[in-house]
Order: C-alpha cells, then sequence, then structure tokens
C-alpha cells in the first residue's frame, strides 16, 4: 500500500513548476525546496541506504544527509539544499553512489 | 588523596600506548593506562590508516628492517585483536602505490628504495611502472601520471576501528584505561617506583613507568630525564562520500577505506601545535586525487582536518630507557599504525629485558 504525504501545501501560487518526482509528474510552487516537494508530495522512502534502511528527508537543513535523491543523474543530492526547477528529474537514492568512468580531460 | 597501585603504568592511551599495553597484558602484567583530555592532540584520531613500507628507513638500516617485521606481524596481530576486541580492523595488504607525476622525484625515490631493499635483506621488494604500464594494469589512471612504484607488502587498515580494537582489547585482557587522566607530575620513589600526579590531584603509584603520551612528552620528557625533542609536525586529510564501487588501488596519498569513502591526504607542514585545516592544502589535496584518479572529479569531499604528527629530531622511533630512573621508559615514533604489530609483541619482552628481548639499541637517545 502507497502511505499518502502527511504534509500539506499551504502557500497558494500560480508561479508554478512542473518536474519527474520517482516517474510522476509533480507541480509545486517555485521557490520550492526538493525536500519540501518530495514531503509534500510522497509519503514514503526517498532514499533507501546501503543497509536497506529507508529514509528521507529530516533536519531540512543540509546536516543529515537523511534527504539524498539522484538529480539529473547526479547522485547523492541532498533535497532540503536545492529548490526545484522545471523539467527537474529526481530519482531514489538507493545505496552507495558509485564513482563513474575515469576520464582525463 | 586517592592511591592507585599498579604495576606498569602506561601515560598515554593512544595507538602506541594501547598497543604497549595489549602485549605487556599478555605476558601477563598489571597495567593502567592514564589518557589525557579530548583537548590533547592526538595523531591516533587522525591518521591515515597505512601500514606502509615503501620508503621507511632507506637511510637507517636499522629501521627498514622494524618496518619489514612490522609488516610481517600485522597479519597475526589483526588476528589477535579481532579474537580479544570482536573488532575486524579490516587489513589489506595487497599492495600499494606511491604514484609521480614529476620524472626526477619518481627516480629519487626509486634510489631510495634500492637503498631500503639493500638495508632489509630483499625482504623488501618493490616493482617501478612507467606512466603508461600503469595506466594499461589500472585503466583510469590520469595521463599526467609519470610512473608509480608498487611493493607488494603495503597496505592500510580502518584507523579509527583500530583505536576502538586496541581499546577493548586492553580492557578484556584486564587492563585499566582511565580517562581523563592527564599525568602533570612524575616521581621517582625512594623505595623504587613511581608516582604519577593527576590534574585532579590524585595519584596513581607504578613499578615501572612508560612515557607513550605522543606530542604530551614535549612535557614529561624531563622529568624522567628523557632527553629525546619531540615535535609536532601537522598533515591534512579529506575525505569523500561513500562510494559503491572499488577504487581500484591503495596509494600512500588516496585510499579507500572499507567503509566506502575514499581518504586523501599526505601534507606535511611544520606549523607548531595547530592542527587546523587549510583552504590551499585542501584544495591541493583534491586536484592532487583528480591528476592521478580523474574519475573522482566529481565525487563530493565531506569533511577536512589536519592532525599532528609525533616526530623525534630525525623522525625515527624512539625506544629508550632512562638511564637516571630505571624503570622508566620512553616509547614514541611517526608510524605509530605500521609498528603496533611490533610494540603489541616484542616490546614486553624488551621491557622485562628477558632473553627474547629484541635489540633496539639503534633506537635508543643517543643518538641524540
Ligand atoms: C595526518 C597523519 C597521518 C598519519 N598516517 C599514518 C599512517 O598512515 N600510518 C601510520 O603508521 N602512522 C600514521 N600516522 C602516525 C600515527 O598516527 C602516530 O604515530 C600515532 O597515532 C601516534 O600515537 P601515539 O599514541 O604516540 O600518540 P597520540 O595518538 O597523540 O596519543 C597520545 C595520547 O597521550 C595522551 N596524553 C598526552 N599527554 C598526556 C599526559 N600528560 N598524561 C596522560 N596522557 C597524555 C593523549 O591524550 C593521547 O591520547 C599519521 C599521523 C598523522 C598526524
Ligand atoms: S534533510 Fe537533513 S540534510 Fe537534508
Amino acid at each position: 500500500m502507497k502511505t499518502d504525504s502527511r504534509f500539506k501545501t499551504l502557500i497558494k501560487s500560480t508561479n508554478d513548476v512542473n518536474f519527474t518526482l520517482f516517474g510522476e509528474i509533480v507541480t509545486v510552487p517555485k521557490g520550492t525546496t526538493l525536500a519540501a516537494a518530495i514531503l509534500s508530495n510522497f509519503g514514503e522512502a526517498s532514499r533507501i541506504t546501503e543497509t536497506g534502511a529507508l529514509r528521507t528527508a529530516f533536519c531540512m537543513m543540509g546536516v543529515c544527509f537523511d534527504c539524498l535523491v539522484e538529480v539529473d543523474g547526479n547522485p547523492n543530492i541532498q533535497s532540503c539544499m536545492v529548490l526545484v526547477h522545471d523539467q527537474m528529474v529526481v530519482k531514489r537514492q538507493i545505496g552507495l553512489r558509485s564513482i563513474g568512468i575515469s576520464k582525463d580531460d | 588523596m586517592l592511591n592507585n597501585q599498579s604495576e606498569i603504568a602506561i601515560i598515554g592511551g593512544g595507538v602506541v600506548g594501547l598497543s604497549v599495553a595489549i602485549g605487556l597484558l599478555q605476558s601477563g602484567h598489571k597495567v593502567i593506562v592514564c589518557d589525557g583530555e579530548d583537548s590533547d592532540a592526538r595523531a591516533s584520531f587522525g591518521n591515515f590508516g597505512l601500514v606502509w613500507g615503501q620508503g621507511k628507513g632507506w637511510n637507517f638500516a636499522p629501521y627498514a628492517k622494524l618496518t619489514v617485521d612490522a609488516i610481517a606481524a600485522w597479519e597475526d596481530f589483526s588476528k589477535n585483536l579481532n579474537d580479544l576486541s570482536g573488532l575486524d580492523v579490516s587489513l589489506d595488504q595487497n599492495g600499494g602505490f606511491e604514484f609521480f607525476t614529476d620524472p626526477d622525484k619518481l627516480n629519487n625515490f626509486i634510489s631510495m628504495l634500492e637503498i631500503q631493499k639493500g638495508h632489509a635483506g630483499n625482504r623488501f621488494n618493490y616493482e617501478a611502472l612507467s606512466g603508461d604500464e600503469l595506466r594499461n594494469q589500472i585503466p583510469g589512471i590520469g595521463s599526467k601520471v609519470v610512473g608509480a612504484t608498487f611493493s607488494q607488502l603495503d597496505g592500510h587498515i580502518n584507523p579509527l576501528r583500530f583505536l576502538r580494537a586496541l581499546r577493548r582489547a586492553v580492557k578484556v585482557l584486564g587492563g585499566q584505561i582511565k580517562s581523563n587522566a592527564s599525568v602533570k607530575k612524575i616521581t621517582s620513589n625512594k623505595d623504587g617506583g613511581f608516582s604519577l600526579i593527576l590534574a585532579n590531584g590524585s595519584v596513581t603509584s607504578s613499578e615501572k613507568v612508560i612515557l607513550c603520551a605522543g606530542l604530551g612528552a614535549i612535557k614529561l620528557a624531563d622529568q624522567l630525564a628523557f632527553k629525546t625533542n619531540i615535535r609536532p609536525e601537522r598533515g591534512e586529510l579529506l575525505i569523500t562520500e561513500k562510494l559503491g564501487d572499488q577504487l581500484p588501488f591503495i596509494s600512500s596519498t588516496i585510499r579507500q577505506v572499507d567503509e566506502g569513502g575514499i581518504q586523501i591526504g599526505g601534507t606535511h607542514a611544520d606549523v607548531g601545535m595547530d592542527d587546523n585545516e587549510t583552504l590551499d592544502i585542501m584544495v591541493d589535496l583534491a586536484r592532487h586525487a583528480v591528476e592521478i584518479y580523474p574519475a573522482l572529479s566529481n565525487v563530493r569531499v565531506l569533511r577536512a582536518w589536519g592532525a599532528l604528527r609525533v616526530m623525534s629530531p630525525d623522525g625515527y622511533p624512539v625506544y629508550a630507557q632512562s638511564e637516571e630512573y630505571p624503570g622508566a621508559y620512553l616509547i614514541t615514533c611517526h608510524s605509530g599504525v605500521t609498528l603496533a604489530s611490533l610494540h603489541a609483541s616484542i616490546l614486553s619482552d624488551w621491557i622485562e629485558n628477558n632473553v627474547r628481548a629484541p635489540n633496539l639499541e639503534a633506537f635508543n637517545e643517543n643518538r641524540f
């Protein structure tokens, strides 16, 4: 069963941004942090740790790292520290990130 | 005043003091470790975790030999530690690299290793690789790397878990560790033995005293008539976020901790007791890591810190017995992780002065 968000967005805005959150198109007021957008749209974990623990945004101020997600292909982004922008594609952070391919410039 | 009686008192509960304590406890001695304050400079909390041989003792044969012995003793030591503490320090001795971006420095280092090899009676060996050989062997090494040396003997552990394992092992063996127990004054008693007066006024008495206080020995050495001048040398380090895949090498400046984070380090600065990190060095360290392995360029650095090395005047270990105060010993070194396997074994024979006692003459204070 899917858990609904326990948060309500109070601000009514006419200036909205649309982005893709965990595969679904979501609309939030411009200026919303990604963590707030996640909490107000999903009641489930936005991150699964290496050991399998479920996590989502907690401190909302850049300290706990529980809010990590993948943003536009970049892993381990603290969602409480970035604002949502149009066309953003956000995926869950599952386990540890990888190093990637070594390329010289 | 509280008076605490013990056979052997060790001043300092860093990796050196705790390793020595384990050896003494395992040979049946009663040991108390008096460890200072959290505000002390503590190399054991800030180091790089290498069990490393390359370059060690190239211009001092006894140290080259000691290091090879220590490296060889690590496997048994880590098993012993695991049995005692239940903690696995993640010893990995699959060989390590020294990378170079300057051909002169590479050639210079190769000449040093040649001499080191001579000292260690071929128990130490190394390979030299050109940049291209290296890139063939480890895809992804940066184009600025002109070459590397590799030693099969080199490796690393998890340094913070190691410290925890040592503390647990000492307690399991019945040793006592007193925290917030800064020794301010040491007096030798007329009827033999020593009294250690702590900052809180309590007194600990013991038949023997072993000074292993790292940089804290600067203040205590002359109370026991030791003449070694110890000095701090700052090293700075970075640690990155944890990575799911494995870095395909260990080097003396870039290594992956078993938990996934990459530690970057290897700087040296003479700045007194200042253990702050600096922006300039952080930038240099990050640039170095990316030069060696460009894939690290988008990996985030989570923390940076500075820590102070414990240096004797020539950088080699000191194993000294006080001539004026028999029963007082000074043990200090700058590679306390690497040497821990010996500190936890042969030093108890040396302190007992039994038939197995190693010859550590070369490391006494007469050389200063
Ligand atoms: C940046 C850096 C990287 C390093 N990397 C490596 C490495 O990769 N491999 C390696 O082998 N070595 C490495 N080292 C060296 C290694 O960390 C040290 O050799 C080792 O930690 C020294 O241990 P110690 O117990 O002598 O000193 P410390 O760790 O400083 O411990 C001394 C202890 O004595 C206590 N003390 C001080 N004064 C008193 C007093 N008056 N009374 C009671 N207690 C007192 C302190 O509280 C402290 O706990 C590194 C060091 C640094 C700084
Ligand atoms: S919610 Fe704690 S760091 Fe983002």
